[in-house]
């Protein structure tokens, strides 16, 4: 049975067992279900698609609700924690919440559980007023609504800031067959509050998984949000992100995207300015090799006037690896003043390397200033003459340079131990091993 | 120390350099003067060992060894530097980083052990103060943003580190005043020494003030045409390069 085919006869089984207190989230499912029976997976003929193919992931016969709960112990997932910072944890094992290993809150700012979100009464006004609001209503979007019920839920309410950023961890160990997750988060940042996300998806084993997340983010005004997506996932793990962002006066809002792993991960990624004066960052760093495949489709919807948007993405294909940047920047007629750059700088470290970079610039208002460029390069030769001359060999002077390609994208980063992390992880892909003051 | 004996090399089917004969013997000094476009840093560059000119003819001995078919890396790790005309502007990496890098690679080649972490801060302390390094210059990214001074002076910084055999100076001189001048001429003065040998490109005879040359040559149309002492220096500060180009013509 295809997948697809597998979704929908399961959904009245899902339905029966999830059904929730809440009848409005109700009512989006049995709505989504519908839309995802009507718009299905997204093939190649989407333009929007035209570089990625999820036809090989969707080919494994999926465990869809995996029963058996496994028990990880802290010890062996240590390291895919930033452990050495105090922090809240959501943390999920095949997409149950795992208690063991998270540390959840509801003094003044609610980092809980979606689950209890839908289900309980006294997060009803805040789920009805934003969830679902944003996500489109078609395809792989409708799929996760019709199944959402467990993710994280974080509420951070007028003039509160969360002191520890928010680790959201999604394991998967798909010991018995493939798995496919869906988890659903929901973050809603309330005036002039402040938060720090981290969020990270991780296979525990080779065996196959398929992970379609979606996550909401709501930054009211002058709220002030940094996200950070760290996808380093085994040769196993798919990923789609999809992640929508509502940004209303004057917030700010970071997202910063790591992809150094996993079989294929495709980001979804916009950003709609619903105020005036509202900055969007955008930026990653993709290093990949052998036979993965990393997409950035990204969307800055500039809809209200004196807004910025930065991109800067950044990658190093090695091997048979393919990498796809699609960035779209839409200036509405109303968004005078706007100030939108886009850059996408790549690598390709040997001739079976791809890249498909594809900027979209649609423009209505008249004063802009709109920026976008797209390089696709060797290394610089006069800069690997120079590391030569000082001694240092051709192999170690090539990993120096493109390290040196890759990291500055992390000045932007605002928690230490995360950006020390990320460089060490940069420089063990990248075969540097040189004695760095990380 | 280095012996170039005959060297032809092109960059593409165009030859720039048409037989350089040059020996230079550990403690000495030589400069190599010449007008725009005569050669001069082609010949730093292919004894250094870039690998986008050909070598047609002749050889490059170093320690009566021949280092033509050497990699620069290698070439580094014999004792061999070259301060650049236009330093490499590498973002994203420090100047602490980069020399720790250069050093324990260079140690890594001749078998050594990387230096201890003390010992590198010292080293690095020790010889930033010689060159007038700020501290806070030492955790920039490397040649990113820096003044034409800046540059020459963390080049000449990596020589000391490094400590080669042969310094290659490019145009070591050109985008400096007269104090960047000063500070890096003393630094490469301070680093001269009987076991070592240094080799000033120049187009100027300013930077000679400074460092002295035991010898000066005349680089000019791929060739070297006259050898002198340091007075030579003088005279062609004086009188530009125009008598030596009709002298050379009129010979041909």
């Amino acid at each position: 049975m295809e997948l697809k085919e597998k979704l929908l006869s399961s959904y009245i089984a899902f339905e029966n067992q999830n059904s929730v207190v809440n009848s409005f989230v109700n009512e989006l499912r049995g709505e989504a279900i519908k839309n995802f029976e009507a718009t299905g997976f997204p093939s190649k003929k989407n333009e929007n698609w035209k570089y990625t193919s999820l036809k090989k992931v969707l080919n494994e016969d999926f465990s869809l609700f995996p029963e058996s709960e496994h028990t990880i112990e802290y010890r062996d997932v240590q390291p895919y924690f930033i452990h050495d910072i105090d922090t809240y944890k959501i943390v999920f094992i095949d997409g149950k919440y795992a208690s063991h290993l998270s540390q959840t809150t509801h003094e003044g700012i609610d980092v809980c559980l979606m689950s209890s979100a839908l289900t309980q009464t006294k997060y009803r006004a805040v789920i009805e007023n934003y969830f679902s609001k944003i996500a489109p209503k078609d395809n792989l979007a409708a799929l996760n609504t019709a199944f959402c019920n467990e993710g994280a839920y974080i509420h951070i309410k007028k003039n509160k800031v969360s002191k520890r950023p928010i680790q959201i961890i999604h394991f998967s160990t798909a010991k018995e067959s493939a798995l496919l997750l869906q988890p659903r988060n929901l973050i809603v940042v309330d005036e002039n509050a402040h938060v720090q996300v981290i969020e990270r998806h991780q296979s525990l084993t080779e065996n196959p998984t398929l992970t379609n997340s979606v996550t909401e983010i709501f930054a009211n005004k002058r709220a002030n949000i940094d996200y950070y997506k760290i996808q380093n996932d085994k040769s196993g793990a798919s990923l789609i992100d999809n992640t929508f962002i509502d940004q209303q006066q004057e917030s700010n809002v970071a997202v910063h995207t790591f992809s150094f792993g996993g079989k294929l991960t495709r980001n979804n990624l916009n950003f709609h300015q619903n105020g005036e004066r509202v900055e969007s960052i955008l930026k990653g760093v993709s290093i990949i090799g052998q036979k993965q495949h990393i997409d950035h489709n990204t969307l800055v919807h500039h809809i209200a006037p004196n807004c910025e948007s930065h991109q800067d993405y950044k990658g190093i294909f090695s091997d048979s690896a393919v990498g796809v940047f699609n960035g779209k920047v839409v200036v509405e007629k109303e968004a005078q003043k706007t100030n939108a750059f886009q850059a996408n700088n790549n690598l390709l470290v040997n001739d079976k390397a791809t890249i498909n970079t594809k900027p979209q610039l649609e423009i209505f208002a008249d004063d802009v200033k709109c920026s976008h460029g797209c390089t696709i390069g060797q290394l610089d030769e006069n800069a690997m003459f120079y590391l030569q001359t000082r001694g240092i060999p051709q192999k170690e002077a090539k990993a120096l340079l493109m390290y040196a390609f890759a990291n500055n994208v992390l000045e932007s980063v605002k928690i230490p131990q995360l950006k020390k992390r990320i460089n060490k992880i940069i420089a063990e892909k990248l075969g540097v091993n040189i004695g760095f003051d990380l | 120390m280095l012996k170039i004996e005959n060297l032809h090399a092109r960059v593409g089917d165009k030859f720039i350099l048409k037989g350089i004969d040059l020996e230079i013997n550990a403690g000495e000094v030589h400069a190599i003067m010449g007008p725009n476009g005569s050669g001069k840093s082609t010949l730093a560059s292919v004894v250094a060992g870039k690998e986008e000119y050909e070598i047609r003819q002749g050889q490059i001995l170093f320690e009566n060894e021949d280092i033509s078919e050497l990699s620069a890396d290698e070439r580094a790790h014999k004792g061999l530097f070259l301060s650049f005309q236009y330093p490499v502007e590498i973002p994203g990496v420090t100047v602490t980083n980069f020399v720790k890098t250069a050093l324990n690679e260079t140690r890594k080649a001749k078998g050594q052990t990387d230096m201890p972490a003390n010992k590198m801060l010292k080293l690095i302390r020790e010889k930033s103060e010689m060159l007038e390094i700020d501290r806070k210059f030492l955790s920039r990214s490397l040649n990113e943003g820096f003044s034409g001074g800046e540059k020459k002076r963390n080049e000449i910084f990596q020589m000391a580190i490094l400590e080669p055999k042969l310094a290659i100076l490019d145009e070591t001189d050109s985008g400096l005043d007269i104090d960047a001048l000063r500070i890096v001429a003393n630094g490469v003065n301070k680093l001269r020494s009987k076991d070592n040998a240094t080799l000033v490109i120049t187009h100027y005879q300013r930077l000679l003030d400074y460092i002295v040359p035991d010898f000066v040559h005349v680089l000019y149309d791929g060739k070297i045409v006259k050898s002198g002492g340091k007075e030579l220096a003088f005279e062609l500060e004086e009188k530009g390069y125009d008598w030596i180009k009709k002298e050379v013509n009129q010979k041909a």
